[in-house]
């Protein structure tokens, strides 16, 4: 069972990277965001380092790990949302959908597809940062590695969230693929503790696996310390999310198959 | 043994009856024609058959597994073909039928390409882009990528839509030799009625989600004392049924 259902998720894998492989406008495109967005922050970053010293120094530290780590939800996200349109725009979802490929194949070859996109795309802005500000991110030690996972697997329900979207109001809600993570950036508190948002608007922070990963950051990288209380939190609302997200992405699936929409998606 | 049974199937979208309750079987083997205008329920009866529609009604089982509960053991086993939906344009001829080869869980996928690629004369377009082929060339790497798995049921929806007389003659030569030394059960969406004619055993004709009449070419051509499938398509059509058949 498993060597086939493998086979199946290399297939549709198969066929986004081939995309990839003969196309550098397209790697160039999964690199230029975070690139570009480091370039900004990072110059900022050294500005306010300059200015305020020691403590500017911590803070600039702050900002550039948040936009990094920022970058590894955004782009996970946007794998997943833009390598299932890839399937729409080219109108071979007919064919993909009446091959043996189960639903949780595809998210998987999604999800697999995103973790490449995430690190061609964000890697180079990783080693820019080291490179330009002498900031080096792995200097967060092994804890880096929960980091990215919890927000990969948010970036992940996110983008389920997004496609079962798609999946009910067809390529119409496409732009949700590149928006819909914006609206979340205030509430993940990338950039400040939760505790500088009204306290109306705190529980949907901490509602949110990415405010925990980024109070994690700040503990670790002000006071040096893990702050497993915020790990354990991101963990198990990453579980919840992507439960929900996953019976969300069947209950449209389903309601897709109903409607026809499988058929008439992409028009 | 049936390779198709439809039984009571059924698709109401809203008040609109798409397919209304029709029961038919293709025997192992056979090529049966889905005949009807636009509009009479084809695409949507091959939709349900394919797993990509579920049915509000009714049951399929196919190479006898039911499709309501087993249809990826039957989806390896069958495969289709329609000029309405596409491979991906950017990937050449061989990466699409290697994706293909994946997913149906292919051995020896190269092998089976270049096997294929020299049945259908696709050999020297395995390099190009998909989006740089003729309609004919699409039509033929769309049938390898159908038969890739070496599929026991195929459906095709209009396999030679928009094709040259000369491409399409092509095609159904080439079907009806893939059929007779495979022993592959052919489910046939067409407008073409010769193709019909020489290709199918057995046709059915559909009319607003209705299979209206049903039967081999030879009999329905009696039934309406008519010289040509297309002759009875138009009595079909026109609703100069019945006294013509009865």
């Amino acid at each position: 069972m498993i060597r086939p259902s493998a086979r199946r998720i290399w297939g549709l894998m198969y066929r986004h990277l081939v995309l990839y492989r003969g196309s550098w406008p397209r790697l160039l495109e999964l690199a230029y965001w975070p690139t570009l967005t480091l370039f900004i922050w990072g110059f900022t970053a050294s500005f306010f380092a300059s200015r305020v010293g020691n403590t500017g120094a911590v803070l600039s530290g702050m900002l550039l790990a948040g936009v990094l780590l920022w970058e590894i939800t955004l782009r996970s996200q946007m794998g997943v949302a833009i390598s299932f349109l890839e399937e729409i725009w080219s109108r071979n979802l007919g064919h993909v959908f009446v091959s043996p490929l189960r639903p949780w194949e595809l998210l998987a070859a999604l999800i697999g597809m995103s973790v490449v996109r995430m690190t061609i795309g964000v890697l180079p802005a990783v080693l820019l940062a080291w490179a330009l500000y002498a900031y080096n991110l792995f200097a967060l030690g092994p804890v880096l590695i929960l980091f990215a996972l919890n927000l990969m697997a948010m970036g992940w329900w996110v983008s389920l969230g997004v496609v079962s979207l798609i999946l009910r109001h067809g390529a119409g809600a496409e732009a949700l693929a590149w928006s819909v993570l914006f609206a979340l950036i205030p509430f993940s508190a990338v950039y400040y503790p939760v505790s500088v948002l009204p306290a109306a608007v705190r529980p949907v922070a901490l509602a949110l696996p990415s405010a925990h990963v980024f109070e994690g950051m700040r503990a670790a990288l002000e006071h040096g310390t893990i702050a497993w209380g915020h790990m354990a939190w991101a963990t198990g609302l990453n579980a919840a999310w992507l439960g929900a997200a996953a019976v969300l992405f069947m209950v449209e699936f389903r309601g897709a198959r109903e409607r026809g929409a499988l058929l008439t998606i992409g028009e | 043994m049936d390779a198709i049974i439809a039984s009571g199937l059924t698709k109401r979208y809203g008040k609109t009856l798409a397919v209304d309750a029709i029961d038919f079987s293709v025997a192992a083997g056979q090529t049966v024609g889905l005949l009807g205008g636009n509009g009479a329920g084809k695409t949507t009866t091959i939709a349900m058959l394919l797993g990509l529609l579920i049915p509000t009604a009714g049951s399929i089982r196919i190479l006898g597994h039911d499709m309501a509960r087993d249809r990826f053991a039957a989806l390896a086993r069958m495969n289709f073909s329609s000029p309405y939906v596409a491979l991906p344009q950017r990937l050449t001829v061989a990466e699409n039928l290697r994706v293909y080869a994946h997913l149906y869980d292919v051995r020896h996928a190269g092998r089976r390409i270049a096997e294929l690629a020299g049945q259908l004369d696709l050999t020297d377009l395995l390099n190009r882009p998909a989006g740089q082929l003729s309609a004919g060339q699409k039509t033929r790497v769309a049938l390898a990528k159908a038969l890739i798995n070496r599929p026991e049921v195929l459906l095709l929806d209009e396999p030679t839509a928009s094709l040259d007389p000369d491409t399409g003659d092509w095609v159904r030569s080439w079907l009806e030799r893939y059929r007779s030394e495979s022993g592959c059960t052919i489910l046939l969406a067409s407008h073409n009625m010769a193709e019909v004619d020489r290709l199918c055993s057995h046709v059915l004709m559909m009319k607003r989600g209705r299979i209206v009449d049903r039967g081999s070419p030879a009999e329905l051509l009696t039934r309406y004392g008519r010289d040509d499938l297309e002759q009875v398509f138009l009595d079909i059509a026109r609703d100069r049924v019945r006294e013509a058949a009865l």
